[in-house]
């Protein structure tokens, strides 16, 4: 089982990235899980959603306490909660930063990963691009699909189509893509060096 | 056909698919999204020949409930926590009166202090009121064990409660098979009132009863609930020869056969429960769990015959009653004095409560120390002891401490926590 944990803020479509990959993963014909944290949700305030990707039936209903992957959609949060709070050293992190993780003072924690499992991306600045929306979900959707083969494309795709008006669905899948691309990029140049 | 959808939006999809003929409404956290989504199924044309009511209360919602019910009308309607007490006296009338109404309980704590998340005080405070009282572990059983409620509140002429865990369930996404119409139109047949209101055919339904009949209509209310036992065992079956699956009925045994110690519990709580009993299996524990799907009736035999190779007994609830203890602890306790004996060892834990997170580790702890055979009789799970000693302190140190929920929230550093003195 592939357990993810989304941080953000209330505003930056933390809950339904969950979601999306959720019906994603379903399409794709395996098991999955999504839920919200369930605070009292307002803009701004921090938000956290969880999702499970598993090739059986999920039974366990506990928030993600041990991610495999944890994507943080505001560096903001850093100062704000633990949002590494058990966290897999041998998972993936995924940032919404133009900065490196030394820029954003978190090495320390950055340093346990194993190589090229940790990506930072100005994810808000692509989808104020695609999206006219400073919601970078999707944009964070598609690296996470780079960066952990869990999902593919074509099935975000489709869970985007299945939840968004044509034309918000076509911007976001175009963030979703050129989120996928930029993230294939950083890890093939990180490898290169 | 399978979904990855909502418990809620699964829910009233499912309650379409029973063709309901009245829905009156009211919304509340955390079921809302059950009867909006119902709202567009009726005005989308989805949902045909079914009137949809935005009444003005819970309290009309009921009353209304009563009245569509009382013309032979299939009626459905969905409520939580606080919404549930101010439908109170029409939930005991809807039972009271034998009408065959359908509601959704989306489980939530009840206030004060208010708080929207999930536990069972809701349902446990209307456990003698008179309605069957069903609960589910997942999305999958919510859809299911509605077309079956339909089903048993027709035959018995008894209003049904489905109880599904308040955003744990009514907002987790998951996988869902959606029934087809066909199956469904199998399974649950026209509805056919056994009292009805017919300007043609006159009668009256809601006698006032004195004391030379009061004990007696108030017996069959139980003898029907004793007669449903085996009604819902035998619809589960049923139910299980038209779409494949296991929901429903009376109690499930996973792995508690041969187990030495049982976790008995009620609801979403299941599904962690049995990853947690996986792991413990794989260790070589002897444990399992006994699901309660019904709660109401009670089915203390079904109770007693899982229970009765076990030592002891690890009874789970979301809920208590205050100066007392564990509902379900108790009610397990009395049922297995009177069939089991004396030597099986009940432990009553309390957790969940508004919403807190039940992880695998603390269940882990409970069957570890009850394994060493140091599990306290009464264990709430997770209580943070300082918290409640320092407000003690307080209580004893000012006579004007103030109000105790205020004083947590800032003992425990939730700023937004309004200053009282």
């Amino acid at each position: 089982m592939f357990q993810i944990r989304i941080h953000g803020r209330g505003g930056q479509g933390v809950v339904s990235a969950s979601e999306l990959l959720s019906v994603a993963a379903f399409s794709e014909g395996k098991y999955s899980q999504s839920f919200p944290s369930f605070g009292s949700e307002r803009m701004g305030a921090p938000v956290q959603a969880f999702a499970r990707i598993s090739d059986s039936a999920i039974t366990i209903r506990e928030p993600v306490m041990e991610p495999d992957m944890l994507i943080i959609q505001d560096p903001t949060l850093f100062n704000a909660i633990n949002v590494f709070d058990g966290a897999r050293t041998e998972g993936y992190l995924l940032i919404n930063s133009s900065r490196t993780p030394e820029q954003l003072g978190i090495e320390d924690m950055t340093s346990t990963y194993p190589k090229n499992h940790v990506v930072t991306l100005p994810a808000t600045e692509l989808a104020l691009k695609y999206i006219k929306q400073p919601k970078p979900n999707t944009v964070l959707l598609g690296a996470f699909a780079a960066l952990s083969h869990m999902v593919n494309i074509p099935a975000l795709e489709e869970a985007i189509r299945g939840k968004f008006p044509k034309k918000i669905a076509q911007a976001n899948i175009a963030a979703t893509i050129a989120g996928y691309n930029l993230t294939l990029k950083i890890i093939q140049q990180a490898q290169g060096s | 056909m399978l979904h990855q959808m909502s418990g809620s939006i699964a829910v009233a999809k499912a309650i379409a698919l029973c063709r309901p003929d009245v829905i009156p409404c009211y919304p509340i956290t955390p079921q809302t999204h059950i009867v909006e989504h119902l709202s567009v199924l009726v005005k989308s044309g989805q949902l045909e020949n079914c009137s949809y009511e935005n009444v003005e209360s819970e309290f009309a919602s009921m009353s209304f409930c009563i009245g569509a019910s009382a013309t032979g009308a299939r009626t459905y309607t969905a409520t939580a926590s606080q919404g549930l007490l101010y439908m109170m006296e029409a939930v005991y009338n809807a039972s009271g009166l034998g009408l065959p109404i359908v509601m959704t309980l989306g489980n939530r704590a009840i206030g004060a202090p208010i708080n929207i998340w999930n536990d069972h005080s809701d349902a446990m405070s209307v456990r003698d009121a008179g309605w069957i009282q069903l609960f589910v572990e997942s999305n999958q059983q919510a859809v299911d064990v509605h077309i079956q409620a339909f089903k048993l509140a027709e035959a018995l002429s008894l209003p049904v409660m489905v109880n599904m865990d308040g955003f744990i369930l009514t907002h987790a996404i998951t996988r869902v098979d959606l029934p087809d119409p066909e199956q469904v139109d199998q399974f649950l047949p026209p509805f056919v009132a056994r009292q009805k209101l017919d300007t043609q055919s006159p009668l009256s339904i809601g006698a006032m009863v004195g004391p030379d009949a009061f004990t007696e209509v108030r017996y069959l209310a139980h003898h029907k609930q004793k007669e449903a036992l085996a009604m819902i065992e035998q619809q589960a079956e049923e139910f299980s020869d038209i779409f494949g699956r296991d929901s429903g009925g009376l109690v499930k045994s996973y792995f508690a056969d041969d187990a030495d110690i049982i976790l008995v519990a009620m609801g979403s709580v299941i599904g962690t429960m049995q990853d947690l009993v996986n792991d413990l299996r794989d260790e070589g524990y002897s444990v399992g769990i006994l699901s309660l799907r019904s709660f109401r009736p009670f089915p203390a035999n079904a109770i007693c015959n899982a229970l009765k190779n076990a030592s002891q007994v690890i009874v789970f609830e979301k809920s208590f009653a205050v100066g007392m203890g564990g509902i379900l602890a108790s009610e397990i306790h009395m049922a297995t004095q009177r069939y089991v004996g004396e030597n099986l060892k009940i432990k009553s834990v309390i957790g969940g409560l508004g919403g807190r997170t039940i992880t695998k580790k603390s269940l882990r702890k409970l069957v570890d120390n009850a394994s060493k055979g140091e599990l306290d009789d009464e264990v709430f799970m997770d209580l943070d002891g300082g918290t409640v000693i320092r407000e003690l302190n307080r209580q004893q140190e000012d006579q004007s401490s103030g109000p105790i929920a205020e004083n947590i929230l800032r003992d425990i550093g939730v700023v937004s926590a309004s200053k009282t003195h």
